[in-house]
C-alpha cells in the first residue's frame, strides 16, 4: 500500500488538465509514442472537440521514483465543468492528493478555486503546477502571488511546467510520489468501497469504478449497494491500465474496477458505498447525495416517423449517463417526444450533439426550464418543469423559483459589466471581495432560471474571456412568474413556451420573435410570430410573403441538374416542421434558444 | 400536354467569338476547329439516326451559331435532310447574334429552310450590353432585326434579359432601363419573346466580378416587380405568357422544339455537352470538344453521363416541368402516366395554392396563375 499514490488533476477550463494527464500516461510508457493519440483520456468526439471531460477516467501509471522503487500512481480524471461538481468531489474523495493546475497565462480562476476548495474538504495534500509556461503571454510571479493571495497555498512549492512540450514532468511524478501520502485501510476490515464513476459495456453491462478504503474483493463475493440494498454476484475486479485489466484481487487503498451483472449505470449511485453482503462495513463511507436533474427540456423527432429512433436512441444514451433521466412527453405542436433532465445546460448540449451526431437523429428542444413550485388557492404545493403544465393562473397564490448562488472571478476592469449584467438577471444580495490588486470575487444571488438562459455566455463575453464562473443551488423564493406564449399564425408553438419572470416576460417575447423572423423563410403567405401571456400580445414580428422563386431558364440540359436540386431539398423539407400552414426550420427552434453573443 | 411526340433535334454549335460575362453555356473561340466540329457532327448523325429517324424540330443553338459561315450551315442542314427523316411543316430555328449578321447569311438561311431564328439582342441599351460582356451594339441590335424581317422571317424572336445591377447605384434605373428596352423590343413586333432573369453561373467572370463588387441584383421583392410587370406589359400588348420566360403573339407561335423540353418528348442533343432524352433515359455528350471528337474518331457514341429515370424522378420533373407553363398540368393526363393523383394526393396543398391566388384550379387542369410563374420552384416543391 506504501507504494500506491491516488491523486487527481484540478483545473479550471482550458488550463490544461487533458494535456498533462496524457503526458504522465506517455513519461510512463502505458503507452508508446506510435500508439500516442493526444488527449487519450477524452474518448469521446465530443469531449475532445471542446476539450472538456464529461466522464471520469482513471488510469494506472507505473513509476520508478527517485529512489529508486516502483510504485503506482493511480489517476483519476475529473469533469471538467460547473454542471459536474459533485461528481468532482466523489473523485476527489476517491484521493490523497491533487495537482492543482493553473494557466501561467490566466492566473487562478473561479473553478481553480473551487476545486481547492473540495480538495480541502477532502483533506487531500495539494500540489500547485503552474502550467504553461511556455506561452509568452506566461507570467509565473503575478501567478505565484495569485497562488499566495488568492489560494492561501505555499508559491514556492508549485512547480513550473509546460504539459505541451513536456518540461516539468518528471519533478511532478517526484513530487506525487513524495508529497501525496499513500492510502491507509485496514484490508481485513469489512469491505467500504466508494462508486467515483461507472461506465456502460456492451459486452459486460455496467463496469464500476471504485476506490476501496477498507477491506479486499475479489471475483465471487456477494457485493451490496448502500444507497439501494441491491445485490449482486462480483463477475470480475482490476484495475485500470489503457484498457481494463483483470486482477484476483482488489485492497484497501486501491482503485480498480467491478463487474457484477449490473444491467445499467443507472442501477448504480455516484458517491454511494459498496460492501459485503455477509460482512457489512458499519457506515457508509461520507459525502453521498443523490443528484437531481435541475434543467429540463423536451426533445422531438423533427420528422415524426422518426419517433421509435429516438427512444432506442435516449435508452441507448441512457446506459452510459446515470445522471439523465427521461419520460415520455407530447406537444400539440410537436407530437409525440420526451420530456428529459438534465444537470445543466452544458449536459443538455453534451446530449443533444450526441442524439444528432452518433444517433444521426435531427430533433427539436423545448426551451429548457427549471422546476418551479407553485402554492395554489386549495393549499396544493405543484412542481412545474414544463411549461406545458403550468397551473391555471387564477388557481396560483404563491410562486418560486430556485436560486444560486453565483461565485465568479474577474479583473476589476469588468466589474462595471458584471455587475450591469447580474442585476439584469435579477442578481441580488451582492458581496465583493477583492482578491489581489485589480482581481475581484463577486458573488450574486441569482434566480437558476437566468443562469440557464444565456448568462454564462453573456458573462464570458462582457468579461472578453476573463472572467471565470461558479454556482451552488441555494434555494427557492417567491417570484412573479408569467407563461409566455409563442404563437406562429395564430397557431401556439408549445415547446416555445417559456415560464419567465413578469419583468422579463416581454424582452423574451420580442427577442423570440426577431430569432424566429431571422429564421423561418418566407412563404407564400404574410406570417405573424405573436408572444403573448394568456390574452395578451407582448410582441410581435411579421415575415412577408415570398414573390419569386423560379429559375429563368429550363430547357434540354437543365432538367437533371433542377431535378437534382428538388431532391435535395425535398429531403431538407424532412428538417422542417409544420405548425399550422408554416414550415419551421429546425434552426428557428435552436435560435430562440441561443444567446445574443453567438 | 401537346400532341407533337415527334422527337426534336437540338444541335449545339460551341464556338463563340467571345465570351459574354454571364454565360454559362459551353463554348470556345478557337475557330479553326470549326471543320473538325462539322465533320464529328455528321459522324454523331450516323449513330443516331436509327434511334431518332424522324423529328420535326431542328434548334441550332450555342454557343453561337452565327460564327458559322454560310456554308457551314449549309453543309450542316445538308447533312441533317440527308440523315433524318424531317416532318413537314417542322420548325427549324436558328439563334443568331446580332454582331455577326449579314443579310447574305439570313437569305442563305431562308433557303436552307430555316422558318424560325432568334436574336440575341439582350438589351437596347449600349451600357447594359457592355456590362454583360456582349459584343454588339444597340444599333446592330436593331439593325439585325430589320435584316431578318427584310429577308422574310416572320417567325422571329428576341432573347432579353433583365434584372441587372443598378448602374452607380442609382436605385431604379436598371429597372427603368429595362422597361425602356422592353418598348423598343415591341416596336418591332417580334413574333416571341424571351425574357430571363440575369442569374449568375458559378465559374462565370460576372459572377466572380459581382462577388468583389459593391453592386448587387435584385432581391427577391424587385426581381418580382420586374417578373409581372414584364408579364403584365407583354400580355397587354397581346402577348401570350406561355412559360415562366417565355411570351408568343399567338398559340401557333409558341417555341415548338422547347416545348417538347417542357413535357417529356424525346429529343436528340448533337454536339459537344448537349443533353438528349428518349422517355426514360438521360445522356449527355462530354463538355469538351476534343473529348467528343475523340470518341467519335473511334465510331463511339461520346455520351459523358446517363440516369436511367425511375418513375418517381419522371413524376418530379413532369411536376416542375409543368408547373412552369401557363397550361399547367393535366391531372387525368398525369396520373394515366405518372401514376399519381394529384386532386386525390394533394388536394389539400391545390386548394391552399389557389386560395393564396398562385393557381387556378378548374377541370382536370392545374396552372399557375401570374403570380404562380413567379414562383413555379415553391410550386413543385409543394406539390412533389
Amino acid at each position: 500500500m506504501n507504494r500506491i499514490r491516488n491523486f487527481s488533476i484540478i483545473a479550471h477550463i482550458d488550463h490544461g488538465k487533458s494535456t498533462l494527464a496524457d503526458r504522465l500516461i506517455q513519461i510512463t510508457g502505458v503507452v508508446d509514442a506510435r500508439n500516442f493519440q493526444d488527449q487519450i483520456l477524452d474518448n469521446m468526439d465530443i469531449e475532445r472537440e471542446r476539450g472538456i471531460t464529461i466522464k471520469s477516467q482513471a488510469i494506472a501509471l507505473p513509476y520508478r521514483a527517485a529512489d529508486g522503487r516502483d510504485y503506482t500512481l493511480n489517476l483519476i480524471d475529473t469533469p471538467g465543468h460547473v454542471d459536474f461538481t459533485y461528481e468532482v468531489s466523489r473523485s476527489l474523495a476517491s484521493c490523497e492528493g491533487v495537482l492543482l493546475l493553473v494557466d501561467a497565462a490566466q492566473g487562478v480562476q473561479a473553478q481553480t478555486l473551487a476545486n481547492l476548495y473540495l480538495a480541502l474538504e477532502n483533506d487531500l495534500a495539494i500540489i500547485p503546477v503552474i502550467n504553461k509556461i511556455d506561452l509568452p503571454s506566461a507570467d509565473i510571479e503575478r501567478v505565484k502571488e495569485q497562488i499566495d493571495a488568492e489560494l492561501g497555498l505555499d508559491p514556492e512549492t508549485a512547480i513550473l511546467c509546460s504539459a505541451k512540450e513536456g518540461t516539468g514532468i518528471e519533478a511532478i511524478l517526484e513530487a506525487i510520489v513524495r508529497q501525496i501520502p499513500p492510502p491507509v485501510g485496514d484490508p481485513e476490515a469489512p469491505l467500504a468501497a466508494l462508486i467515483f464513476d461507472a461506465k456502460y459495456d456492451a459486452f459486460r453491462g455496467t463496469v464500476i469504478h471504485c476506490r476501496l478504503f477498507a477491506g479486499a474483493l475479489k471475483a465471487g463475493d456477494i457485493i451490496r449497494f448502500h444507497y439501494n440494498d441491491a445485490t449482486y454476484r462480483v463477475e470480475e475486479v482490476g484495475r485500470f491500465r489503457l484498457q481494463r485489466e483483470k486482477t484476483d484481487t482488489l485492497r484497501a487503498g486501491e482503485v480498480g474496477y467491478i463487474i457484477a451483472g449490473v444491467k445499467t449505470v443507472s442501477d448504480v449511485r455516484t458517491g454511494d458505498t459498496i460492501t459485503h453482503e455477509n460482512r457489512p462495513c458499519a457506515a457508509p463511507l461520507p459525502g453521498f447525495k443523490e443528484i437531481k436533474p435541475v434543467v429540463f427540456a423536451s426533445i422531438y423527432p423533427i420528422a415524426s416517423d422518426d419517433y421509435e429512433d429516438l427512444a432506442v436512441s435516449l435508452e441507448k444514451y441512457k446506459l452510459n449517463d446515470g445522471s439523465f433521466v427521461y419520460e415520455k412527453d407530447s406537444s400539440a405542436a410537436l407530437g409525440q417526444g420526451f420530456r428529459c433532465g438534465f444537470l445543466g445546460l452544458l449536459h443538455l448540449d453534451v446530449v443533444q450533439e450526441r442524439l444528432e451526431r452518433e444517433y444521426d437523429l435531427s430533433i427539436i428542444l423545448s426551451v429548457p426550464s427549471v422546476r418551479y413550485r407553485f402554492t395554489l388557492k386549495d393549499g396544493a404545493s405543484v412542481w412545474v418543469d414544463n411549461p406545458m403544465h403550468y397551473p391555471d393562473p387564477v388557481s396560483i397564490v404563491k410562486s418560486e423559483e430556485p436560486y444560486i448562488r453565483a461565485d465568479m472571478m474577474l479583473p476589476d476592469r469588468y466589474l462595471g459589466a458584471v455587475m450591469k449584467l447580474c442585476m439584469e438577471k435579477r442578481g441580488v444580495n451582492s458581496q465583493m471581495n477583492y482578491l489581489s490588486p485589480g482581481r475581484v470575487e463577486l458573488t450574486y444571488e441569482m434566480p437558476l432560471s437566468e443562469v440557464i438562459y444565456d448568462f454564462y455566455d453573456r458573462f464570458k463575453s462582457v468579461t472578453q474571456g476573463y472572467g471565470s464562473f461558479d454556482y451552488d443551488l441555494i434555494d427557492y423564493r417567491e417570484s412573479n412568474l408569467v407563461l409566455l406564449d409563442i404563437l406562429v399564425n395564430g397557431e401556439k408553438v408549445d415547446a416555445l413556451s417559456q415560464i419567465v419572470h413578469r419583468d422579463r416576460a416581454r424582452a423574451r417575447g420580442v427577442q423570440a420573435c426577431d430569432r424566429l423572423k431571422d429564421e423561418i423563410p418566407r412563404q407564400m403567405f404574410k406570417i405573424a410570430i405573436q408572444g403573448a401571456i394568456g390574452g395578451e400580445i407582448v410582441s410581435r414580428s411579421t415575415i412577408s410573403a415570398f414573390r419569386k422563386d423560379v429559375t429563368a431558364k429550363c430547357y434540354g440540359g437543365d432538367i437533371t441538374r433542377k431535378r437534382k436540386l428538388l431532391e435535395k431539398q425535398k429531403k431538407g423539407k424532412k428538417r422542417m416542421k409544420m405548425i399550422g400552414n408554416v414550415s419551421i426550420p429546425q434552426s428557428a427552434f435552436l435560435a430562440v434558444l441561443k444567446s445574443d453573443t453567438d | 400536354m401537346n400532341t407533337e411526340t415527334l422527337p426534336g433535334l437540338y444541335l449545339h454549335i460551341p464556338f463563340c467569338r467571345s465570351k459574354c460575362a454571364y454565360c454559362g453555356f459551353y463554348s470556345r473561340t478557337d475557330l479553326s476547329r470549326i471543320p473538325d466540329f462539322l465533320k464529328g457532327l455528321r459522324a454523331e448523325m450516323t449513330l443516331y439516326r436509327a434511334a431518332f429517324p424522324r423529328i420535326d424540330t431542328v434548334y441550332l443553338g450555342g454557343g453561337t451559331p452565327s460564327v458559322l459561315e454560310a456554308p457551314h450551315l449549309e453543309a450542316i442542314l445538308d447533312a441533317l435532310q440527308r440523315q433524318f427523316v424531317i416532318a413537314d411543316g417542322a420548325e427549324i430555328t436558328v439563334e443568331l447574334n446580332p454582331g455577326d449578321l449579314k443579310a447574305k447569311a439570313l437569305r442563305t438561311l431562308r433557303a436552307l429552310g430555316v422558318n424560325r431564328i432568334t436574336l440575341g439582342c439582350q438589351s437596347f441599351d449600349d451600357a447594359v450590353l457592355a456590362f454583360l460582356g456582349r459584343r454588339h451594339t444597340a444599333r446592330q441590335g436593331r439593325d439585325a432585326i430589320l435584316a431578318a424581317r427584310a429577308a422574310g422571317f416572320d417567325h422571329l424572336g428576341l432573347d432579353l434579359i433583365y434584372g441587372l445591377p443598378d448602374p452607380g447605384g442609382e436605385a431604379g434605373a436598371a429597372f427603368r432601363g429595362w422597361l425602356e428596352t422592353l418598348r423598343t423590343a415591341l416596336s418591332f413586333h417580334p413574333e416571341h419573346l424571351s425574357c430571363y432573369q440575369l442569374t449568375l453561373e458559378s465559374g462565370t467572370p460576372l459572377a466572380a466580378t459581382l462577388a468583389r463588387s459593391p453592386l448587387s441584383l435584385p432581391d427577391d421583392d424587385l426581381s418580382a416587380r420586374y417578373f409581372l410587370t414584364t408579364s403584365e406589359r407583354l400580355e397587354a400588348a397581346g402577348y401570350r405568357h406561355y412559360e415562366v420566360s417565355n411570351y408568343a403573339c399567338d398559340d401557333d407561335h409558341r417555341a415548338r422544339h422547347n416545348r417538347k423540353y417542357w413535357d417529356h418528348t424525346p429529343y436528340l442533343g448533337l454536339g459537344p455537352a448537349a443533353h438528349s432524352f428518349d422517355g426514360t433515359r438521360r445522356w449527355w455528350n462530354p463538355r469538351d470538344l476534343d473529348a467528343w471528337i475523340g470518341s467519335l474518331r473511334e465510331g463511339a457514341r461520346p455520351i459523358a453521363g446517363e440516369e436511367m429515370l425511375t418513375r418517381d424522378q419522371l413524376r418530379l420533373e413532369a411536376l416542375f416541368l409543368g408547373l412552369r407553363t401557363r397550361e399547367g398540368i393535366d391531372t387525368v393526363a398525369f396520373r394515366r402516366r405518372y401514376g399519381l393523383d394529384l386532386r386525390a394526393e394533394r388536394g389539400g396543398e391545390i386548394r391552399q395554392l389557389a386560395a393564396a391566388g398562385l393557381v387556378r384550379s378548374d377541370g382536370d387542369r392545374v396552372s399557375p396563375t401570374r403570380r404562380g410563374l413567379a414562383c413555379a420552384d415553391f410550386l413543385a416543391r409543394l406539390l412533389s
